[in-house]
């Protein structure tokens, strides 16, 4: 009998359903090596026939997406109770993602900006005699293991086509990785980069660029050009896809695993090529970044020590 | 005793999240109303504020990662408007030759996977066949190898230009991150052939299978899916369709062009309703007002994406498309044309389009100039981006303070405009096919059919695997309790429980 998988998506885009088809003639050899048992955007949305399912009966879920609303929690805490591994996958489950960046704001703050014309969608709802019910939005996303135990990570926005074929061929092997592991390299992209040996050994800088106000070469080191390029603080493993494309690298792969705080990690790295030592003049050359929290926790801040700015 | 039931459709469509679609019955077991909900929202317009404005195309590909290179480039358009500022012609060129092979690739599966198996495999034929494999064996296991090398192709040329196929990277106000060098324009002009080749070939798939079955181009004209509203796309300076740029025209009932606008006037034009039972809101023409779920001249409500686009175009700027054009129109009873069913045959039209024309810009001299950005200078205040995503017009609204930092975001989603015909496209089909409390299998498809010609934004659940739109019906009776739930499985197979 074949191991059977299944797939689910939370509070996320569809890029990681992409990145699985993504796989192109790889995928019909997932496929062949195992069943794939529920995946609500390509099968059967069989929930009842989940829920008879004994628990553990699933070999591995793949769940991508943050949580940001009731019926998530819900169905995240089922396919936990049917699984004996669960995976989380892509930096949405991981760290909570861009959609994290949510918890800068509350429920309240979010539609209050959405809905301006002074109806707001209600969790239960009756018209003429017709009750209609939404999920819960809560205030505050959160990363998969905040809400279920979490085995494994696939990190990535999205996860590449390489690393999903590794992730795979590993939960079918004999020995599986130590519980928490992050199936991708354990090392910072920086390592990996095409533009590593341009990077001066001592590298030090007197204010940061963004994007939109220089012309970088395609060779250096975009840190080195001024640009924050957190190769340095985020782990390997995405082939330096966004330098390649000549834009520096925003941290989609999260941390390695010597890092518990990925912004904190990312500040760290980019802070110390501040060329000065006055307090003064160092708060000028961090001014030159406008959004601390947008830049170093783009995609973690659930999950970050800092969590979610604090409730009103 | 009065006998209402609540059947409820789930899941069935995503923009944010999944979809629902609830219909009540009367007491004489009719359709009394039918809701189509969106049971999720992720808040990226507040959580946008506070970010700086060059962050913006990449945090909101993240709202969609089927089409991310629709907002990428909405966004990144927003910039140019933001900092006033033109990109030299060879960024301008690269933009709108990924945006073309990006149209190619998108509109190419929903043809194979998604809305072909409706017409190529046939609404009646047997449910375990109407998928993608259905396809495969009707026109030949070549020809599904064929569009797998395709869609791979496309994806390797938008990730060599853009930095990534999902999630693009290289939009930047005033031009793109980087040049494509001569040996990228010669991989480039490979693929454009073998794009036109591919569009030729589908349309004659389409014209075979679908328009050579009297059945067929019955279903497309038939009352069921048909729906008299207002037309709104992009058009280029001849009004001719156009994906990344242009005036936005709207067309009536009729078919006379009701207004003609720029995209920084969108917001004059457009307004948004809420309704308190979906987290979705529902656009409207604003000087008409909402007047609820309703077609015809008076009402607000109007249709984007394929279908949309050749009703407001008066032709297309390629050859081939626009022969296609002429033909489409022509069998059809002349602009506009109101039938739904009609957008998968308006795509394969748009996909013959975007593959010219990603051939005229693949063989353009200018394309590999190595100047790729101007340097905005201007102060920025209030910039507004529009493109055609695959689903329809698509725009992204920024207004900053002076350091190009967020203040207010507003995005208008395709999805979103033809929101409101969406759901009263599937209540009719729920009109029509339940009568006497009586809930037939094939409300599954037909119900399917109503919201699928559209291509609703649905993440991957329309874009991913092959087989069938998963579906359960769950038909209960007023105190909630089920009484038949209708399933159909990954193989397509429909059961009674």
């Amino acid at each position: 009998m074949k191991p059977k998988i299944a797939f689910y998506w939370c509070a996320s885009c569809g890029g990681c359903e992409e990145a699985v088809v993504d796989l192109d003639e790889a995928l019909l050899d997932v496929a062949d090596a195992v069943e794939i048992v529920f995946w609500p955007v390509a099968l059967d949305f069989k929930v009842k026939d989940l829920a008879a399912m004994p628990p553990g009966s699933i070999l591995a879920s793949f769940i991508n997406g943050a949580i940001r609303n009731s019926e998530q929690r819900e169905m995240v805490r089922l396919l936990r109770a049917r699984s004996q591994v669960v995976v989380a996958f892509g930096i949405c489950a991981q760290l909570g993602g861009i959609p994290g960046l949510a918890n800068l704001s509350d429920a309240k703050g979010i539609f209050a900006e959405v809905y301006r014309d002074g109806v707001t969608p209600q969790t239960l709802y009756r018209e003429n005699g017709h009750t209609l019910t939404l999920p819960e939005f809560f205030d505050t996303v959160a990363a998969l293991d905040e809400v279920i135990d979490v085995d494994y990570y696939v990190p990535g926005c999205p996860p590449t086509p390489n690393l999903i074929r590794d992730a795979v061929s590993t939960l079918l092997g004999a020995e599986l990785p130590p519980k928490g592991a992050v199936l991708a390299p354990d090392k910072a992209l920086c390592e990996q980069c095409p533009r590593k040996d341009t990077r001066p050994e001592k590298l030090l800088l007197k204010e940061f660029k963004r994007v939109h106000q220089i012309v970088p070469d395609l060779q250096t080191c975009l840190l080195a050009q001024g640009l924050v390029c957190l190769g340095a603080a985020t782990r390997a493993g995405c082939d330096a896809r966004c330098i390649r494309g000549n834009m520096p690298c925003t941290g989609c792969f999260g941390p390695t695993s010597r890092v518990r705080d990925f912004g904190a990690k990312a500040l760290s790295a980019v802070a110390s090529v501040v060329d000065c030592n006055e307090q003064s003049v160092i708060a000028q050359i961090m001014d030159t970044l406008p959004d601390p929290v947008g830049t170093f926790y783009r995609y973690s801040l659930p999950s970050s020590l800092l969590g979610r700015r604090r409730m009103e | 005793m009065e006998i209402t039931r609540t059947v409820t459709i789930e899941p069935v469509t995503r923009l944010e999240g999944h979809g629902r679609i609830e219909i009540f019955l009367d007491s004489q077991g009719s359709v009394e109303r039918a809701y189509f909900q969106v049971p999720e929202l992720r808040g990226f317009e507040k959580f946008a504020q506070g970010r700086p404005a060059e962050d913006m195309p990449q945090i909101t590909s993240r709202i969609c990662g089927v089409c991310p290179t629709a907002h990428h480039m909405a966004s990144t358009k927003a910039l140019d408007a933001l900092y006033q500022v033109t990109p030299p012609p060879a960024a301008r060129k690269i933009r709108e030759l990924v945006y073309s092979a990006f149209f190619v690739e998108d509109h190419a599966l929903h043809f194979y996977f998604l809305g072909g198996p409706d017409f190529v495999v046939g609404p009646q034929a047997p449910a375990s066949e109407r998928n993608v494999l259905g396809v495969i064996a009707k026109v030949g296991i070549e020809t599904g190898r064929k569009v797998i090398a395709m869609r791979r192709k496309l994806r390797e040329l938008m990730a060599l230009a853009a930095g990534k196929a999902a999630h693009p990277v290289f939009g930047l106000p005033g031009g793109v991150s980087k040049p494509l060098t001569v040996e990228d324009a010669a991989r480039f002009r490979e693929v454009a052939d073998e794009a036109v080749d591919f569009a030729c070939f589908t349309m004659d798939v389409f014209e075979k299978i679908v328009l050579g079955n009297s059945g067929y181009v019955n279903l497309i004209l038939s009352d069921t899916f048909t729906h008299r509203t207002y037309y709104m796309g992009l058009v280029d300076e001849n009004n001719h369709v156009n994906f990344y740029d242009g005036a936005i025209r709207v067309v009536a009932p009729d078919g006379h062009q009701w207004a003609r606008f720029e995209p920084g006037e969108f917001l004059n034009h457009v307004a948004e309703h809420t309704e308190p039972w979906t987290y979705m809101k529902f656009c409207y023409l604003k000087e008409l007002g909402w007047k609820g779920f309703s077609e015809g001249e008076d009402s607000g409500v109007y249709s984007v994406a394929p279908l949309a686009r050749l009703n407001v175009a008066d032709g297309m700027a390629t050859p081939l498309a626009h022969q296609a054009y002429l033909k489409f129109h022509g069998t059809l009873g002349g602009r506009p044309v109101h039938h739904t069913l009609a957008n998968h045959w308006a795509r394969v039209v748009e996909m013959l389009y975007a593959a010219e024309r990603m051939r005229e810009l693949a063989n353009d001299p200018e394309l590999t100039d190595p100047t790729v950005r101007v340097l905005p200078t201007a102060i920025p205040c209030e910039g507004v981006g529009v493109v055609e995503a695959p689903r329809g017009t698509l725009v992204h609204h920024y207004r900053t303070d002076p350091r190009g930092i967020i203040t207010g975001a507003n995005l208008i989603v395709a999805t979103q405009n033809n929101a409101a015909r969406i759901s009263m496209s599937v209540e009719k089909a729920a009109k029509k096919l339940i009568t006497g409390g009586q809930v037939p299998d094939g409300i599954l498809n037909m119900v399917e059919m109503a919201f699928r010609a559209y291509d609703p934004c649905l993440g991957c659940a329309t874009h991913s695997l092959p087989g069938s739109m998963p579906l359960s019906v769950q038909v209960r009776d007023a105190a909630g309790a089920p009484l038949v739930v209708l399933r159909r499985d990954s193989h397509g197979t429909v059961r009674r429980e």
